[in-house]
């Protein structure tokens, strides 16, 4: 009982004893994450070219399809569970996509603003002209 | 059982400690969470290489845009070894797991032909639209896109080289624990890699050719 290590380490399947080891079910968990990459992959070329959608919402939907694929590499290739032997790899990966999120999201939100509040190029030339 | 503790104090000596409670954790534990933090932040890094590509996507000073660049079905063939590759490095931590030589390295074979094919595919995209003149001088756009894409080539070819140093130390030291540890390390690099390149076709050439 007491040599159950309660951490995994990062990329490492559940040691937990219950849990048979067995080659075939190793094999089975990266089998399903490559089918469902594999569909998830094809569905974003298929937004990414199809008529058949509204064009506003595809870069959402493409979006949504690569999140999701990420979270298929990170559950059935990286093993990343919400186990309690995961907790300190889950609050690491956290704050990693925290930090990603804000330099992402705060650089485009930023960039967009300056755009916005930038004189036109034709008010420009006028102001430099003058002098 | 955790409830059970609070109970009386004769169980308490009998429950599971925690975590902490434990001692130190083995190595292979601190060396794969100590990898991660790496793979984290070399993920920041790929980050801000995605905010600058995303600011800079439309600024093409007169020049082509992804629309008229990108190849899809060279795109669609990359992602398929990348992800073939990934596929193929999981089944060799299983053989190196159960310790079968011949199966780890069949599967790092397979991986490392699926990986150069990749950067085979890539060094052709490259000097192609070098050689039209789209070369990362042409405009902000393509510069940020060649930063971005290839800082994925150089992380996927240190990738292989690393590959072929740890089969050689299979060969040499055997399924050591140093060496499993590092073979830990190398799958871990492998599958960030593949989900930096799913936001990288994703963002780059799915996006780049819808506008």
């Amino acid at each position: 009982m007491t040599d159950t290590q309660y951490d995994r380490a990062p990329g490492d399947a559940s040691t937990l004893p219950d849990v048979e080891r067995g080659t075939s079910s190793g094999a089975l968990v990266y089998t399903i994450g490559l089918v469902l990459a594999v569909v998830l992959t094809a569905m974003s070329f298929w937004v990414a070219n199809t008529s058949l959608l509204w064009v506003g919402g595809v870069s959402l939907g493409l979006t949504v399809l690569a999140i999701a694929q990420m979270g298929v590499h990170l559950v059935f290739f990286l093993h990343v569970t919400t186990g309690p032997d995961n907790t300190n790899n889950v609050m690491a990966l956290a704050f990693g996509v925290l930090i990603v999120a804000l330099v992402v999201v705060g650089s485009l939100l930023i960039m967009a603003d300056l755009n916005d509040n930038m004189m036109p190029a034709t008010e420009l030339m006028n102001l430099q002209m003058q002098h | 059982m955790n409830i059970a503790i609070a109970v009386d104090d004769e169980i308490r000596h009998e429950a599971l400690p925690s975590a902490s409670e434990l001692g130190p954790a083995t190595k292979r534990i601190v060396v794969g969470y100590g990898f991660w933090i790496f793979l984290l932040s070399d993920i920041v890094m790929f980050s801000a290489f995605f905010a600058a590509y995303a600011v800079l996507a439309h600024a093409t000073a007169g020049g082509p845009s992804g629309a008229q660049l990108f190849n899809q079905s060279s795109v669609a063939i990359e992602t398929a070894c990348l992800l073939a590759s990934s596929y193929t490095c999981g089944l060799m931590s299983m053989a190196v797991g159960s310790r079968r030589y011949a199966a780890t390295y069949l599967a790092a074979l397979v991986t490392f032909v699926l990986g150069a094919c990749f950067l085979a595919l890539e060094v052709r995209e490259f000097t192609g639209m070098i050689a039209m003149g789209a070369g990362p001088q042409r405009s902000a756009f393509l510069s940020s896109f060649f930063t971005l894409v290839s800082c994925h080539g150089l992380h996927v070819t240190v990738g292989l080289v690393w590959l072929a140093v740890m089969m050689a130390q299979v060969a040499v030291k055997g399924l050591s624990a140093t060496v499993e540890r590092r073979l830990l390390c190398f799958s871990l690099f492998w599958h960030a890699l593949d989900i930096v390149w799913v936001w990288l076709f994703t963002v780059v050439y799915l996006m780049g050719v819808l506008s």
